[in-house]
């Protein structure tokens, strides 16, 4: 097992596109790290610089301790999983799976027992003789695993193996994954745009955005305590209210914005007037979408009642709703940044 | 639930006879736009066929026109000519010894220019040249290089004190052969370049870095991946090619005329110099049909790659 750890990691590609910008990161031993952005903020370019496939503008990449300046991909003992699996069309599964044993050295006995051992391990065993183009999403994922596993790497890359699934194996093959991974033991590092995947999957997420890190964290932190108002709306959904109050900004998640009354939500809970414009019922919770007046600029919110929650809200009317002090979170105007709690 | 259901819906389907929608039928549409392609095959290639067929079993010849059936004579006669024997040699031997340098020189071509390089336009362009050249004329290009007196290659050769007088390439069997195989080969090469360059460029590029990233190297990657995947490509290449060669005249015409001594001699340079220059049409066309079966094969080969491609 092995600790993954960039440095100042850059990368610029021709017509100043800044793809990933000076990002420090490190693992632990072992641990799930989730790197979770919006489309085109650089995820994959900075795991393909990780895995050696992308040469970096400027900074390092370290595994292990020791530095990967210059080395390929086949000396970093890493495993690859792309999102298209990139299995070999004409080759078998097994094929598939003894391709990095045979490209090691490994003799051919060997190499069956343990691609035997790696499929089983995945649950396709029974599917070795079967030509990719045969398989159904799911055990084409396996099938990549198998081949990405098999030769006991210290560390996994997994660039959204999820996303071609639909969205019932998708949550199977999330749980799979994860208990797999806890299994093995390996460092991960999981690449994704799906913020369930990642707060569920993520032993830490790492936000980014623009080819920046604006945010690590244990997914607790993150949804709690997002660094930034980008965290803080990327987040969640619906994600954080935010309301506009002279030089800061009011953050609130839509589930601690509750009718006055129904919880308790302290002595210094905050209660503003809410103007309710409609209500979606969504089976287990209720979305109550209007503005808040005198907080600070009028804005729209939205406030999310649990199916438990069974008092009335009329629309177009005003409601007293409140936030208890403690999940209210407080930005810089300017910067977006965290700042320090306010009185209000 | 007494009124019969779907009256409307019948009615609506036999609503329009013809005429409106006649463009929306498929079959209809299909054979018009076929037409122009069978009266082309028609004009082009079977009449010229079975007129090659009619004459092969005929007495005719150009002096005398008059068509009287002979059966198999013809074929009878050809076979026992020494000459047709060499030039059907001669014909597979160029066409297979061709066909396996294409491949090879083909592959590393088209390996080196689907590389991103500055200038990887200009040189894709010249590396076509020799396809777009007309045959003949890029022929006497090589006639002069491989002049008994002035060739440039034996004065390279001279220079570097690797030769003394001259090669005489077209004048010696063995070295007139090489040289129509050489040049066959300069011919198709870019062709068959350019087909298997387009084979590798569609490798989606996440199955190179997945090999990259499971430890292969540069020839493990070739001989695992990229060859299988480029196979079926290759052969529809090289089929083509061999078709090409397998027919063509213009380079031995133009080279050696068959000699020296019918020591090039092929299929339809055989078939020319018999059936026009010597007159004698019915050996012409039966020499001629000889080409057929092979074609036939390599046709059918083709066609079996391109569906291999097609389940890739
Ligand atoms: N080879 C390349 N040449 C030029 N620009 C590139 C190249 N590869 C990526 N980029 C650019 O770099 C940025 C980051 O791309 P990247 O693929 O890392 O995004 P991503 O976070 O993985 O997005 P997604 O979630 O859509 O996969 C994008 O703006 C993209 O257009
Ligand atoms: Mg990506």
């Amino acid at each position: 097992m092995a600790i993954v750890e960039v440095r100042a990691l850059t990368k610029h590609f021709d017509g100043d596109v800044h793809a990933v910008e000076a990002v420090d990161l490190a693992t632990t031993d072992g641990e799930f790290l989730v790197l979770l952005g919006p489309s085109g903020c650089g995820k994959t370019t900075l795991l393909r610089m990780i895995a050696g496939l992308e040469e970096p503008t400027a900074g390092d990449v370290l595994i292990g301790g020791n530095s990967m300046a210059g080395l390929p991909p086949r000396a970093r003992r890493i495993a690859m999983v792309f999102q298209s699996y990139a299995l070999y069309p004409h080759k078998t599964v097994l094929q598939n799976i003894v391709f990095p044993l045979k490209a090691a050295g490994m003799a051919p006995d060997e190499r069956r027992r343990q691609a035997q051992w790696a499929a089983d391990l995945l649950g396709i065993g029974h599917l070795l003789d079967r030509k990719p183009r045969h398989l159904s999403g799911g055990e084409r994922q396996r099938a990549a695993l198998a081949r990405a596993l098999v030769r006991e790497p210290s560390v996994f890359l997994l660039d959204e193996p999820l996303s071609n699934l639909d969205a019932k194996l998708r949550a199977t093959a999330r749980d799979d994954l994860k208990l797999f991974q806890r299994r093995v033991g390996t460092t991960t590092v999981y690449v994704t745009h799906d913020q369930v995947e990642a707060m569920g999957m993520g032993d830490r997420i790492v936000v980014m955005d623009k080819g920046r890190v604006r945010q690590v964290g244990t997914p607790g932190d993150v949804y709690r305590h997002p660094a930034d108002t980008f965290v803080a709306t990327f987040l969640g959904s619906p994600p954080m209210n935010l309301v506009r109050r002279d030089d800061v900004v009011v953050g609130f998640r839509p589930e601690s914005f509750l009718p006055k009354g129904v919880a308790d939500a302290g002595a210094e809970a905050l209660t503003v007037s809410f103007h309710v414009h409609r209500v979606e019922y969504l089976g287990s919770e209720r979305h109550v979408i209007g503005t808040v007046e005198g907080l600070g600029e009028e804005t729209r919110v939205i406030a999310m009642l649990p199916a438990t929650v069974s008092v009335d809200v009329p629309v177009e009317r005003s409601h007293e709703f409140v936030v208890a002090a403690g999940d209210l979170r407080f930005f810089d105007v300017g910067s977006g940044l965290r700042t320090e709690r306010q009185r209000l | 639930m007494s009124t019969p259901p779907a009256t409307a819906a019948g009615t609506a389907g036999t609503a329009e006879p013809g005429g409106r929608y006649l463009l929306d039928r498929k079959g209809f549409l299909a054979r018009v736009m076929l037409l122009p392609a069978v009266v082309y095959i028609v004009a082009l290639v079977a009449v010229p066929f079975f007129l090659a067929i009619a004459y092969s079993l005929s007495d005719v010849t150009v002096g005398d026109p008059s068509f009287d059936f002979v059966g198999l004579r013809n074929f009878a006669t050809v076979v026992g000519d020494p000459t047709f024997r060499r030039a059907l040699l001669n014909t597979v031997l160029i066409t297979v010894v061709a066909m396996a340098l294409v491949v090879v020189l083909a592959k590393v071509l088209a390996l080196v220019l689907v590389q991103d390089f500055r200038g990887k336009w200009v040189v894709r362009l010249l590396v076509l040249l020799p396809w777009t050249t007309p045959t003949s004329l890029a022929t006497i290009a090589w006639v002069w290089l491989l002049d008994s007196l002035f060739s440039p290659i034996d004065w390279v050769l001279r220079q570097l004190g690797l030769l003394e007088g001259n090669l005489y390439w077209l004048g010696n069997e063995g070295l007139a052969m090489t040289s129509v195989i050489a040049v066959q080969t300069w011919r198709i090469v870019p062709l068959a370049a350019v087909i298997i360059m387009a084979g590798l460029s569609a490798i989606p590029s996440d199955i190179n870095d997945a090999a990259k990233v499971d430890g292969a190297g540069f020839w493990r990657t070739l001989f695992e991946i990229t060859i299988p995947m480029t196979l079926p490509v290759i052969a529809v290449a090289t089929l083509f090619g061999a078709i090409v060669v397998f027919t063509d005249m213009a380079v031995v015409f133009v080279l050696t005329r068959g000699g020296p001594v019918d020591a090039t001699q092929v299929l339809s340079s055989w078939a020319f110099f018999r059936g026009i220059q010597g007159g004698d049409l019915a050996q012409g066309a039966a020499i001629a049909l000889f080409l057929f079966p092979v074609l036939l094969v390599f046709a059918v080969l083709i066609l079996r790659s391109a569906k291999r491609m097609e389940v890739m």
